[in-house]
């Protein structure tokens, strides 16, 4: 039996950056360094481990929708040990929304080939955490998302998922869309070795017209939602600093009471 | 005046706060008409009537228990060929985002996730959000089908506004889709006994500096001195010392109360995310140099060890 796995990551700008709109109203992406998307980190990391621990001959196929740079991110999962990558690159890409974005991913799966797509919970720089129940509902396969735990067994992928009215077990037949959240184990670091066979891992590119995507269907103009205006939030003025020398319990005290919460 | 849907989270027949929040925003746009489904569906009317729901659309069926977000999705869609509204909001929760987001697809739409704020323009609905850890402020609207919108919670205070609130059978037919992913298990969370962390209106949280399970105490007894949730950051999360459910930030819960008070959290990117946008925000630190004092009305330099009790001893003795 052989397991395909298709792993979707995302390259986004780095959060501890100073991140800002472009001039259309896009994500800026050219001023702050790029990265994959931590997030995206715990999805490799479970495809690993699910390869690791199964008796079948299991493919690891890293997926990402983005500009040339996003082939850092690519390089970054084959270096923590994915078999091959896949970057979907095109000038008409740019300013698609979640909804344009999963159709490509949808597109792209289906022409690799795949049994289990494994996402992250949400992209760090959009944080919808929209596409893998979008790209569930393209592919008209089971969606079994932002999972704590995961495994696979004999064409069924279980896991567990902690909502906030309570802890759900899952289980569905392959194939299947999950997504894995940050508890779902620490990512490993690339290893020297990991960092050098990633260099000679096969990477593909695709372009729209390899989908059958036609350039209307992404894109800004392709979006569903358009964003009118973005303003960086007034600085909150400077506070009161005081420092604890006895009385800080108390002063605090008094400033809440001040402004009514006690 | 046009309709707008409103989806009901309700845990067997009693609406959560956010819902409520849901119909003051409706009643911006249109005339709420609310979706609730599954156990207790009905139950939910009184409550969705006072707030403002003209009609109340209900079904139930074990499918919705059964199975993960697709049922709901299809009952949604029933809902929407029904009624033909001007807009469909849910809360913004990781299902609601989920449910939302596999509508839209199916109706054509667009989707926006996370509104703060919902105002009625030309175009239709102008949702307000708030992005790259609350750093920015945006304004946009669906430009394609009808929108669905997924709102925060606190993002509108809930207005009562008596309607009619009729109940009528909403008619489902489940997909294929509907039954692939079954749900085997379930473990209720256990109630604390303290509000709800995203809708509660003070919020207490630690952090690393709290320094272990057992200390967690102290935030938890100044958070019971003020009726507040208790929150903590991913580091004490980690560390095992409070639970997942309560973390706040990124990949927590975003929180906006009235008051937030951070004690031994250093303010990093990820965990503002999810409390820059609270009103009033107070830290207690040792560390001077913490960022979390760059967002601070009040803060005070200190050992947690000390200023915590002595801030929850002096709230005691003022409430008498
Ligand atoms: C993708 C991603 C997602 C993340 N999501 C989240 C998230 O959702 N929420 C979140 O919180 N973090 C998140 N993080 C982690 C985040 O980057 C920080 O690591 C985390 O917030 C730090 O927690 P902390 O402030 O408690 O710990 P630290 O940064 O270690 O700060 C502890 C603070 O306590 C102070 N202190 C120590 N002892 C005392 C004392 N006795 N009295 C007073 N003060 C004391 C110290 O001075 C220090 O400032 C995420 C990170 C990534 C990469
Ligand atoms: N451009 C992209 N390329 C590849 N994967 C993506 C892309 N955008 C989103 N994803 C995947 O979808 C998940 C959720 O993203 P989002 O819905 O944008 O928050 C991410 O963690 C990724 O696994």
């Amino acid at each position: 039996m052989s397991l395909r796995i298709v792993v979707t990551v995302k390259y986004v700008p780095d959060a501890t950056g100073d991140r800002h709109f472009a001039d259309d109203l896009t994500v800026d992406r050219d001023d702050v360094d790029g990265l994959l998307s931590e997030l995206d980190e715990y999805a490799v990391e479970q495809a690993l481990q699910i390869s690791e621990n199964s008796d079948d001959d299991v493919e690891i196929t890293v997926l990402t929708v983005g500009p040339e740079d996003a082939k850092d991110a690519l390089r970054k999962a084959l270096s923590m040990g994915a078999d091959k990558a896949i970057h979907v690159e095109d000038d008409d890409l740019h300013g698609t929304d979640a909804l344009g974005t999963s159709l490509v991913l949808a597109k792209a799966v289906e022409k690799a080939g795949y049994d289990l797509v494994i996402s992250g919970m949400a992209s760090t720089d959009g944080t919808m955490g929209v596409v893998p129940a979008l790209l569930a509902e393209r592919l008209g396969v089971p969606q079994v998302t932002l999972l704590s735990e995961v495994s696979v067994e004999d064409g069924t992928v279980k896991g567990r998922r902690d909502g906030d009215a309570a802890s759900e077990q899952l289980e569905a037949s392959l194939p299947a869309v999950v997504s894995v959240t940050d508890q779902s184990g620490e990512a490993r670091y690339p290893s020297f070795k990991g960092i050098m066979a990633a260099k000679k891992k096969p990477v593909q590119s695709w372009d729209l017209s390899d989908l059958d995507i036609e350039a209307e269907e992404v894109g800004l103009e392709g979006a569903y939602t358009v964003v009118d205006a973005a303003a960086e939030r007034p600085a909150r003025t400077a506070g009161t600093i005081v420092k604890d020398e006895g009385e800080g319990g108390k002063q605090l005290a008094e400033y809440l009471a001040s402004q009514k919460f006690i | 005046m046009a309709e707008v849907l409103v989806y009901v989270d309700h845990v067997d027949g009693a609406v959560r706060k956010p819902t409520l929040e849901l119909l003051t925003l409706a009643r911006r746009v249109g005339e709420p008409v609310a979706v609730a489904l599954g156990n207790g569906a009905a139950d939910t009317a009184a409550a969705l009537a006072e707030h403002g729901a003209v009609k109340v659309l209900t079904h139930e069926a074990a499918e919705y228990a059964d199975y993960l977000v697709v049922p709901k999705v299809d009952a949604l869609q029933a809902a929407v060929e029904a009624v033909s509204p001007a807009a469909v909001l849910v809360p913004s929760s990781a299902e609601g985002k989920e449910i939302a987001a596999r509508l839209a697809l199916r109706i054509g739409s667009g989707i926006i996730t996370d509104a703060i704020d919902l105002e009625a323009g030309d175009e239709g609905p102008v949702a307000t959000q708030s992005v790259f850890a609350a750093s920015f402020t945006t304004k946009s609207r669906v430009s394609k089908g009808t929108p669905v919108i997924t709102v925060k919670p606190n993002s509108a205070a809930v207005e009562a506004a008596p309607a009619a609130g009729a109940v009528e059978a909403l008619s489902v037919s489940f997909s294929a889709q509907a039954t692939g992913t079954k749900v085997t298990a379930r473990t209720p969370r256990e109630s604390t006994g303290r509000p709800e962390l995203t809708e509660a209106a003070i919020v207490v949280s630690g952090g690393r500096g709290v320094n272990g399970a057992e200390n967690f105490a102290i935030i938890e007894a100044l958070a019971d001195s003020l009726g507040a949730a208790v929150g903590a950051s991913r580091a004490a999360v980690d560390a095992g010392w409070y639970p997942h459910t309560n973390q706040v930030g990124q990949t927590g819960k975003s929180v906006s109360p009235q008051l937030y008070i951070a004690s031994g959290i250093s303010g990093a990117i990820q965990h503002r995310a999810g409390m820059q946008t609270s009103k009033t925000i107070v830290a207690i630190n040792k560390d001077a140099e913490a960022p979390i004092f760059e967002l601070v009305d009040y803060g005070v330099v200190g050992d947690l060890f000390d200023v915590v009790p002595a801030l929850t001893e002096e709230i005691k003795s003022r409430k008498g």
